[in-house]
């Protein structure tokens, strides 16, 4: 039995942890390293660092601090931000990732996907859509939300399957920081789209919203706000979806 | 001594990094000699068969890792580095393991996605609740530890399946015999159970 996954995520931008609504108006959330190590402590399953910083300097600011935080871990890691190649990608596992994650740069070059599954294995590649309502339309948004694509966001993800992706994070920007709940009907046609697990992300605001987008489909959710600045541990997460009978983690 | 024994593949910090979390030191090794002067010998290892198999034959290090197994020392393996116990692997045809424990490696035949990726449930058999290193992780409870892999451990005597996971069926995760023991999950991205595990292989006198 697979256990769902309860999954912090840390954007960071600058060398801090920052954490926007509708992927704007960041505040601060703290040091990674620390952030990491806490996470980590307190029993999450994985944890994603998405490096939201604009310029390439930053990157390999966060290339370094990818190290530390491996260093500071003992579960899955995911890096995700600026990755444009398999020597990006190549860099970030050495740094100490488990998987990378793949966003603008998939959309630019679908063949990317097939090309990092190939050296890599499909089970480091992470493939992140996000995605906002425009119209009745799951639109798939790029260079950080701030340019609406042509894809169509369930035909999208069959591709990613398609082409070697190992999971998807789906995100809804509509969502993202709100706390109103996850987009649960796009998570239930993601999850029943593809055979590949998908991790539900953007909009959690309470415990009952992780179990939702369990019910809906995800495979795991990702967090953030809650657990940076609404007080909810992972422990109580955990025993929140044990009492209601999700397979997770003691 | 505990050497973790660096063939050239991926991950091995983060073995020794487990190992120091559960108190213990080690050493990365490149050296057969020092391999056969170890107390306990981790093999860990992230990646194809076929070449691990080259990888491990070409430096000695396989060679040093049989002979430490024979000399009855405690000898633990890792994903890759437990397939690399078998003979064979179905991943690469030709390709010669160590040879240390008796089956073979297949791939997963099931409709699920593979590979299987993530936190699966482990139990013990009645051979593994026996096994005095697995008896105190397990504590008689079901453990969930990280799994990433398209092929697992097969047709092994039943007494040396210690563990199994499910994965639309059962497959053993947890192998071995006296001295020899390997787990196809990784013990180092398993938090507390994987710390607790490598714990117990450090203290481990079989």
């Amino acid at each position: 039995m697979l256990a769902r996954r309860i999954i912090p995520c840390l954007d960071v931008e600058a060398g801090r942890v920052v954490k926007g609504v509708h992927f704007q108006s960041l505040r601060d959330a703290g040091d990674p390293v620390e952030q990491a190590a806490r996470y980590d402590a307190e029993g999450a399953d994985e944890l994603v660092l998405l490096d939201i910083s604009a310029s390439p300097e930053a990157r390999t600011t966060t290339l370094e601090m990818v190290g530390r935080v491996a260093e500071a871990i003992f579960i899955p890691f995911t890096v995700g931000g600026g990755i444009r190649s398999t020597a990006d990608a190549g860099a970030a596992l050495r740094a100490g990732a488990d998987k990378v994650s793949v966003n603008t740069a998939a959309v630019r070059e679908p063949a990317l996907v097939a090309r990092l599954a190939e050296s890599f294995g499909s089970q480091c590649i992470v493939a992140a859509v996000d995605v906002r309502r425009v119209g009745g339309r799951f639109s798939v948004m790029v260079n950080g939300g701030r340019e609406e694509t042509a894809l169509e966001a369930l035909d999208w993800i069959r591709r990613l399957e398609a082409l070697g992706a190992g999971e998807i994070l789906l995100t809804s920007m509509d969502r993202d920081g709100t706390g109103a709940g996850y987009d649960l009907p796009l998570i239930a046609a993601a999850a029943a789209a593809v055979s590949i697990p998908v991790i539900a992300s953007g909009g959690a605001g309470g415990l009952e919203h992780l179990a939702e987008a369990l019910e809906a489909g995800a495979h795991g959710v990702l967090a953030a706000t809650i657990f940076h600045f609404q007080g909810s541990t992972l422990p109580e997460a955990r025993a929140y979806l044990r009492e209601r009978g999700y397979p997770v983690r003691p | 001594m505990i050497v973790v024994v660096d063939y050239g593949v991926n991950n091995l910090r983060s073995v020794v990094r487990a190992l120091g979390a559960a108190g213990h030191e080690a050493t990365l090794t490149t050296s057969p000699d020092e391999v056969r002067a170890a107390d306990h010998v981790l093999v860990p290892g992230v990646g194809n068969f076929g070449q691990g198999s080259r990888t491990l034959d070409a430096s000695g290090l396989g060679a040093a890792v049989r002979d430490a197994a024979e000399r009855g020392r405690p000898v633990m393996g890792i994903c890759l580095g437990l397939q690399l116990f078998f003979a064979s692997s179905a991943e690469a045809a030709g390709a010669r393991g160590l040879g240390l424990l008796p089956g073979e490696v297949r791939r997963f035949d099931t409709a699920l996605p593979v590979p299987h990726v993530g936190w699966s449930q482990v139990e013990l058999t009645p051979a593994g609740a026996g096994h005095p290193m697995l008896r105190e992780v397990f504590r008689g409870e079901p453990r969930f530890f990280y799994h990433v892999h398209s092929y697992h451990p097969a047709a092994l005597p039943e007494e040396q399946v210690l563990g199994t996971g499910t994965y639309e069926r059962p497959f053993p995760t947890l192998v071995g015999r006296d001295n020899v023991i390997g787990a196809q999950f990784h013990p180092e991205k398993s938090q507390r159970a994987g710390i607790e595990l490598l714990g117990a292989f450090a203290r481990w006198r079989p």
